[in-house]
């Protein structure tokens, strides 16, 4: 039973790590072997910056047909985090426009910079802290966590898939509803980092670790 | 409902203990930052900022073993600050498992370095600290300077130029320090702080001069701070961390309780 968390160059791949480390006493294994990742048990595409460099180091370790593959296969279980769940969409707006890897259908678009809060002052881009995930559809990954619960986020752009069935989450920020989880069949992909989201996070990550999709 | 305005207890750490003294009700803390941290978290902060004092390179060491152990036990934001000057201390303290670091000084001297900081790493774990003091005479329009070596040191640098700057040269967020303030506990320097917020697009963290829950109240509803950083109201147990959130939560901002 081994947990791989692919290393494809990009973010601080150590929270997710020891997050799940937390909750499991399964093997966790940050790699970018192709055999260990096709070796694994379940997957986690975690990403972090610019979705331009996350998709192009994808491409440049040479693991971008192998995530595509394990996407079409859906014979294990994957938990994209942040920029890996938007990785999963058609196109991003980010970097003048970049095609993803297209498992689910939609796009990730740009929050406008011309957002209030109830104060007047001006909302912030990135979406930074802590904001509430209002869980869309019954997911066995929400089992045990409160409705509208704290999440922590930090993101510049936001998901709008197009097909509802896939929308599991959405947060609201400013006058945007972003889908903050989604999936279908084996993959589950959060637009919040988990392994800072304190409890909620962890049993977020011991239901992944649990789930037999 | 929406996001929360976050509370960030500071820990200053000084060859892996904390120093100042922390107090919590009923516990006399020695200072184990571990310790510390948790407990913290247990009680609701939404962040942990750690803040390196020590000296010399080799108790240096110590520091990262001590961001390695929170990193193992709190999963909360971990920003670490203190004696950052190059990528490879950011990378050092990052795969200890610091979810951002924040540059002061080395930003100053050298701006290029948060550039090159936020190109590698990623803006999202870039923290830009600015020790600001305000300046101008009495009816004079208000200005703020940007001063180094704990505010001894004047730059010529405008406050608000200086923090527009580096959030072009990519800093994530701004950890906002009134020199003027620090340790006075007469509150926030309010009008710095939302000429900053008002001026970047990024979140702005108050600190320096928190002595009551209504300074923190005020550093969101008047200088527009996404979140308050204190450190002896904390320590000390003035107040709670969960007492100061409902405390803000009562007066209409949105905290996560």
């Amino acid at each position: 039973m081994t947990i791989a968390v692919i290393d494809y160059g990009m973010g601080n791949l150590h929270s997710v790590a020891k997050a799940l480390e937390h909750v499991t006493h399964e093997n966790v294994i940050i790699t970018r072997d192709p055999r260990c990742i096709r070796g694994a048990t379940r997957l986690v595409l975690p990403g972090q910056g610019a979705i331009r460099d996350c998709m192009g180091e994808l491409e440049r370790t040479d693991l971008r047909g192998l995530v595509q593959d394990l996407l079409a296969r859906q014979d294990k279980p994957l938990l994209g985090i942040c920029v890996g769940q938007q990785m999963l969409l058609d196109r991003s707006e980010e970097n003048g426009g970049i095609d993803c890897l297209g498992f689910l259908a939609g796009d990730v678009k740009r929050f406008p910079a011309d957002m209030r809060d109830d104060f007047d002052h001006r909302l912030k881009v990135p979406h930074m802290g802590w904001n509430l995930a209002h869980q869309h559809h019954v997911h066995p990954l929400w089992e045990g966590i409160d409705q509208d619960e704290h999440f922590y986020f930090v993101h510049s752009y936001y998901v709008a898939a197009t097909d509802d069935a896939t929308v599991f989450g959405t947060t609201d920020y400013g006058r945007v509803t972003a889908h903050v989880a989604i999936g279908r069949d084996a993959t589950f992909a959060v637009q919040f980092h988990p392994e800072k989201s304190s409890r909620a996070g962890l049993r977020l990550l011991e239901n992944f670790v649990n789930w037999a999709p | 409902m929406g996001l929360a305005k976050r509370i960030i207890p500071c820990l200053d750490v000084d060859a892996g203990r904390v120093v100042k003294g922390v107090n919590f009700i009923g516990i006399r803390d020695a200072g184990d930052p571990v310790e510390i941290a948790q407990r913290y978290n247990q009680q609701g902060a939404d962040e942990i900022t750690f803040l390196d004092i020590t000296a010399s390179h080799e108790d240096r060491d110590t520091t990262v073993g001590m961001v390695e152990r929170i990193a193992g036990e709190v999963f909360i934001p971990l920003t670490v600050g203190g004696g950052i000057r190059s990528c490879d201390d950011i990378r050092t303290m990052l795969n200890a498992g610091a979810d951002k670091v924040s540059i002061n000084t080395a930003a100053v001297t050298n701006p290029d370095f948060v550039h090159e900081a936020s190109e590698r790493f990623g803006s999202q774990c870039i923290v830009v600290a600015i020790d600001a003091k305000k300046v101008s005479a009495e009816g004079e329009p208000d200005r703020w300077e940007i001063f180094t070596h704990g505010g001894r040191r004047p730059t010529g640098l405008d406050a608000v130029e200086w923090a527009k700057k580096m959030v072009e040269y990519g800093a994530g967020e701004l950890l906002l320090t009134s020199m003027d303030r620090d340790g006075t506990k007469v509150g926030f320097d309010l009008g710095v702080t939302l000429a900053i917020s008002e001026a970047v697009s990024v979140p702005v963290i108050a600190s320096g001069g928190v002595g009551n829950l209504d300074h923190l109240v005020e550093g969101v509803t008047k200088g527009g701070a996404d979140a308050v950083l204190a450190a002896s109201i904390f320590h000390f147990g003035e107040y709670t961390i969960p007492e100061a959130k409902r405390y803000m939560a009562e007066r209409g901002i949105e905290m996560r309780l």
